[in-house]
């Protein structure tokens, strides 16, 4: 019979829909159950129990709750690439077509080869792998571990892509309630009625908590159904945002949370487009902790087998999906709400076979054997259990026939999110709990079961007068009035272990952390709380302890003797349920983790079959191949010979751009680089170089003065933003009195260098003005038209070595202008080339980029020393004058060839005197960058090296380990090709 | 005479419709920064208001006929025009506010996105960090969509203007997309 252990629906409904049945399958089989079911409830209600296997001994295991602290149901929900490990059964929405595997077993759950590690446990003691696996130390990572790392784990990851898709978001609200059992409801309904922006949000599908739990009645009507009636109300509030499925795992800094919301997780496969999970970013002016409290269970010899479980969570699946998990129910309990599970299970038609209550007072319930001041010692059931022992007040052991046994240790509040910032709970005798301590986030209130308010009428009068109080703090009356409730105690007589025989009580489930695993530790001196975790793994993992952790350091104030808050707990940090890491990339995977920017020219460029290289966000040409061209060599060789025999083309649009305007503008150019520009003339370039204040090379780039007090500078690319950062501190925060504005102007043109003894015939067939060598000389810069008056900008300047000019035109006319100079070049044998030719170009040259702009090097490294003024004072000046900075045998810009043409070079390599061992006492420095010349037909290259303005003309030898070269080089001037510059001043 | 593209690369500007989102890439408008000189704050007032150019207070936006600005930052504000009628936008604006001010053309630094829904309030939550709900009509800020700088004015409750890096107008656009289609 399917759905055998589900309550008679004439005694009993639940909060499911009986009238359709849901199919799924775990570990192969099929089964149904119903909407509103979880697979642990729909599994309980088929009669299945055992659900996976512990952590380390493999113990065969059953749900021990019905909620999000569940450690012992995990499962594999899905198959394929959505296949999601150490999913907890407990909280999983069930719906058709569900997939689901128990996991850490082999070959079955039944039958499991490595459960002989549970025959074997007394050598898997706490410590053991530190004592056992010490030697020798190479084993470990090679062997041991991953011998360990199969015997002991959790589920699998699929190695698959994600195929579903994840988002994120951001959300506001003056309150945001944590919870939406009685105490967030009520605040809700307080604080929403008052005209906050409220958020409630609750991990459940259903709304309501414990409400949703228990039996209570609320003015007159069950719990369940007032929680129903009063989502009703907050959905009909529009300043109300309720979020199901939604779980607030942490609290950050100044009133922020973040949230995940499990959009899809209840349907087979994600709708089209829609996200599996978002994870929201809630900012809040006040946000209310209602997350309620967490049963704990008590540790007693083989407490652990299916079957058993939280007294609290043994009446949820009663109450809220009609299961019955067993027929003959046992109860063991230290408080009163113990027996409210049994009274309910009672009253639902099942055989309660006896209340065991640790406690001696008392009344007795009705109708049931309830026996005080009794313990259970021990349990049988191999894969499920079958009976209990009890020992009576008399000293009496009776063993009583059960297949579930509820056991009730008292309540944990969920503190969790008020210890996020390391404030620590406080400890409550009366209740035997912890509960919020002071100094938690700022702004975070907490109201209900999770600040140590247990009764339902407690709870709805905590979670109203907090709301009243946030509301008044913002400035509204907040009035309420209380509905009726129960209002009973807890009536706790702490008990957490039962010392009896020598048999392993259970404390922390997951992690197989056992009574006995505690007195090591103790034995051992790891008695501090965090000792005591790391040592035991007491409250890792998944469940980070939710149900064992106050058990585990109650045990351990035992041992030492002090009090529970003297011994503490351990920090609670985010998350407070696991996070899938899709969900926190969200949206950024694959492409969308960065956003593009593409140059002016990248249309034609693609249509060219261009090669692009990343350069930041930039993608940039690399080099465009021609038909018959099979290899990236051949194609730079032939833009570097075509470009210095002609002329070339390149998008230098991506060079950072910046506007600096006001009558102070050249005061600040003085500051901010090393030499002058306050002199500079109006239509006119320089070279700039601008210091860090240690004295090293920040940037360097021209800038042209287009106006009295107008100019225009250029950065290099990948210091686009940093410079223009560094001008804004400068200007609002070193020199505010300076009557200067900044406004980038990257993106607004686009800018094209045009380079080569052909540059001014082919820039003369589209720009409208003369541009012979006297109206528009070297270092020129103007405004012009082009190709009939479009509004245009010309500034003479080469980083190649070569005549050459930049153009720019307003970026939308950017491709219209590449192709008319593609065009116009025609004639020439223009050709467009990519950054690869741009390197080779430059190093010919001598020109330093982002090899030699490491961040280490001066200006007189650089062999750029003349240039910083001692004129007038500037960033970067004072420093530069520094002895250690002006040393004549530190770091100098060199060129570098290998004596042998055919001899290769790789950057990196150092540089080393003939017959000296590679040694770092003998190195001499290190090679920045390398082409290949195609005019000098051998590997070139710049590089640092000692004195190295001593040592043109000698020879030494470029070593690298990493290449696993060793090459004889030249040392040489840095200007391979023209370096008198005839050519660029042609 | 060159042609010009649009930031998204065609000839016109582009339409995309996702559900009840419309997002229009606009092409016809033209910008300039608008930066007060030191201490010439007055004379600027008084030339912006003779000659209808809008100044709007921090995190607002004006609209006008034939001008239109936001507030940037600080005595620092983005002039809006149409493109048609004052492409060389500086050049207008400089003879009718003279040397009190700076200003710099940002026409093509920038793409354009109108977007317009009955209710843009699920998608923007997807995008920005802003509390728009809470804001009025007019309201504007610098942003951050996508990692991406972004103006964002809000016209009113179903329609909102961004700003983006024309350079990155296509990941704009497509973060838009994909956004929304978690939405709509």
């Amino acid at each position: 019979m399917t759905q055998s252990n589900r309550i008679n629906p004439s005694i009993w409904g639940g909060q499911i829909d009986r009238a359709q049945n849901l199919t799924f399958s775990f570990d192969g089989r099929s089964y149904q159950g119903h909407p509103g079911d979880t697979l642990a409830s729909a599994l309980l209600a088929n009669g299945v129990q055992l659900m996976g296997r512990s952590f380390k001994y493999h113990r065969p295991r059953g749900p021990l709750s019905s909620g999000s602290e569940e450690p012992n149901a995990l499962v594999e929900l899905r198959a394929g690439a959505a296949r999601e490990p150490n999913t907890r059964a407990t909280v999983a929405e069930l719906f058709d077509g569900l997939t689901a595997a128990s996991q850490n077993r082999w070959p079955s759950l039944t039958f499991d080869a490595l459960s002989i590690n549970d025959r074997l446990s007394a050598f898997f003691a706490a410590g053991f792998y530190y004592k056992t696996f010490m030697w020798p130390a190479a084993f470990w990572e090679k062997i041991y571990e991953p011998i360990i790392r199969r015997a002991a784990g959790l589920g699998a990851v699929s190695r698959l892509e994600d195929p579903d898709t994840y988002d994120k978001g951001f959300l506001h609200c003056d309150l945001l309630i944590i919870g939406a059992g009685p105490a967030g409801l009520m605040a809700a309904l307080t604080a929403g009625r008052a005209g906050l922006r409220v958020i409630l949000a609750d991990e459940d599908f259903r709304m309501g908590g414990r409400l949703n739990a228990e039996t209570f009645e609320i003015s007159g009507q069950p719990g369940a159904d007032w929680a129903a009636a009063t989502m009703a109300e907050l959905a009909s509030l529009p300043n109300v945002r309720t979020m199901a499925r939604t779980t607030v795992v942490g609290a950050f800094d100044h009133g922020i949370y973040s949230a995940v919301e499990r959009v899809s997780d209840h349907l087979p496969t994600p709708l089209p487009g829609k996200p599996r999970q978002t994870l929201w970013r809630i900012y809040s002016a006040h946000a209310l902790l209602t997350g309620g409290a967490t049963e704990r269970p008590i540790a007693f010899e083989n407490n652990d087998r299916p079957g058993i479980m939280l007294a609290g969570a043994l009446r949820t699946y009663a109450n809220r999906w009609g299961v019955a998990v067993g027929d003959r129910v046992a109860i063991f309990t230290n408080n009163d709400d113990g027996l409210r599970s049994a009274a309910d299970l009672q009253a639902k038609g099942v055989d309660i076979v006896a209340v065991i209550d640790s406690r001696t007072g008392g009344a007795l319930l009705p109708g049931i054997r309830h026996l005080r001041g009794a313990q259970v010692i021990d349990t049988a059931g191999r894969l499920g259990l079958k009976s209990i022992t009890v020992r009576a007040d008399s000293g009496k052991i009776e063993t009583i026939s059960a297949n579930a046994l509820g056991v009730s240790g008292g309540w944990n509040p969920n503190v969790n999110i008020t210890s996020h910032h390391r404030s620590k709970p406080m400890w409550r005798d009366d209740i035997a709990a912890f509960v919020p301590g002071e100094g938690g986030p700022a702004n975070l209130h907490s109201a209900g079961a999770a600040a140590g308010h247990f009764s339902t009428h407690a709870a709805l009068k905590s979670g109203a007068e907090a709301a009243r109080v946030i509301a008044e703090a913002m400035g509204k009356q907040a009035p309420y009035v209380l509905p009726a409730a129960e209002d009973a105690p807890l009536s706790i007589t702490p008990l957490w272990h039962v010392p009896h025989g020598k048999g392993r009580a259970w404390i922390d489930q997951q992690n197989d952390v056992t009574v006995k695993d505690i007195k090591l530790a103790h034995q051992e001196n790891f008695t501090n709380v965090e000792h005591l975790k790391r040592y035991t793994t007491l409250g890792m993992a998944t469940d980070q302890g939710k149900t064992s952790n106050v058990i585990g350091l109650a045990l351990m104030a035992e041992l030492t003797g002090q009090t529970i808050p003297q011994t503490g707990t351990t920090v609670y940090r985010p998350p407070y349920t696991p996070v899938a890491m899709g969900t926190l990339a969200g949206r950024s995977r694959g492409k969308d983790f960065k956003p593009f920017r593409l140059t002016p020219s990248h249309k034609w460029a693609r249509e060219q079959g261009a090669v692009f290289v990343e350069v930041g966000n930039w993608m940039r040409t690399q080099w465009i191949a021609k038909p018959g061209e099979t290899t990236w060599r051949q194609s730079v060789d032939r833009e570097v010979l075509q470009t210095r025999a002609s002329v070339g083309i390149c998008d230098v649009t991506t060079l950072g751009k910046i506007d600096i305007q006001g009558t102070d503008a050249g005061l600040l150019l003085d500051r901010v680089y090393a030499n002058t520009f306050s002199t500079l003339p109006v239509g006119k370039c320089r070279y700039g170089l601008m210091l860090r204040e240690d004295g090293m090379v920040f940037d360097d780039g021209t800038t042209a003065r287009m106006g009295n007090h107008e100019y225009v500078m250029t950065t290099t690319t990948a210091n686009a933003v940093t410079v223009f950062r560094h001008l804004e501190f400068c200007r609002q925060c070193l020199w505010p009195d300076l009557d200067v504005q900044l406004i980038s102007t990257t993106e607004a043109w686009a800018q094209y260098s045009v380079a080569g003894p052909n540059a001014r015939k082919l820039l003369a067939k589209i720009v409208d003005q003369d541009i012979c060598d006297a109206a528009f000389p070297y270092m020129g810069a103007g405004n012009i038209t082009v190709c009939g008056g479009l509004r245009a900008r010309l500034f003479r300047i080469s980083f190649s070595g070569e005549l050459a000019y930049e153009i720019a035109v307003p970026t939308r006319y950017g491709d219209a202008l590449i192709r008319a100079l593609v065009e116009a070049g025609g004639e020439f044998d223009a050709v467009v080339y990519g950054t690869e030719t741009l390197g080779v170009l430059r190093i010919e040259k001598g020109h330093v980029a982002g090899g030699e702009l490491n961040g280490q090097s001066s200006a007189l490294n650089m062999g750029l020393g003349k240039m910083v003024s001692k004129k007038k004072d500037s960033i970067g000046m004072a420093m530069s004058l520094r002895e250690g900075m002006n040393d004549p045998g530190g770091y100098w810009l060199v060129g570098v060839r290998p004596v042998d043409p055919a001899a290769g070079l790789s950057a990196g390599s150092h540089f080393l005197p003939l017959g000296a061992a590679p040694t770092s006492a003998h190195d001499g420095g290190w090679l920045t960058s390398k082409v290949f010349s195609p005019h000098l037909g051998c590997d070139i290259a710049l590089g640092y090296l000692k004195a190295g303005d001593q040592k043109i003309g000698t020879r030494m030898r470029a070593v690298n380990f990493l290449t696993k070269t060793d090459t004889e080089v030249d040392i040489v001037s840095p200007h391979f090709f023209d370096p008198e510059g005839a050519r660029l001043r042609a | 005479m060159l042609k010009p593209l649009t930031a998204l690369g065609h000839e016109t500007p582009q339409t995309v419709t996702i559900g009840p989102l419309r997002v229009t890439e606009r092409f016809d408008i033209a910008l300039s920064s608008l930066a007060v000189r030191r201490g010439r704050d007055k004379d600027l007032a008084k030339a912006a208001k003779s000659a209808g150019i809008p100044l709007p207070g921090p995190a607002s936006a004006e609209a006008g006929d034939p001008w239109s600005a936001f507030w940037m930052t600080p005595e620092m504000w983005m002039i809006e025009a149409p493109h048609a009628s004052h492409e060389d936008i500086c050049a207008h604006l400089k003879s009718a506010l003279g040397d009190a001010v700076s200003m710099t053309e940002q026409t093509d630094a920038w793409v354009r996105f109108d977007l317009d829904a009955p209710d843009l309030s699920p998608l923007m939550q997807r995008l920005t960090n802003l509390d728009l709900p809470a804001k009025p009509p007019g309201f504007a800020a610098r942003t951050v969509i996508d990692h991406l700088g972004v103006y964002l004015i809000q016209r009113r409750a179903s329609e909102i203007t961004l700003y983006g890096p024309r350079a990155s107008a296509q990941s704009l656009l497509h973060a838009l997309e994909v956004a929304a289609r978690s939405v709509y």
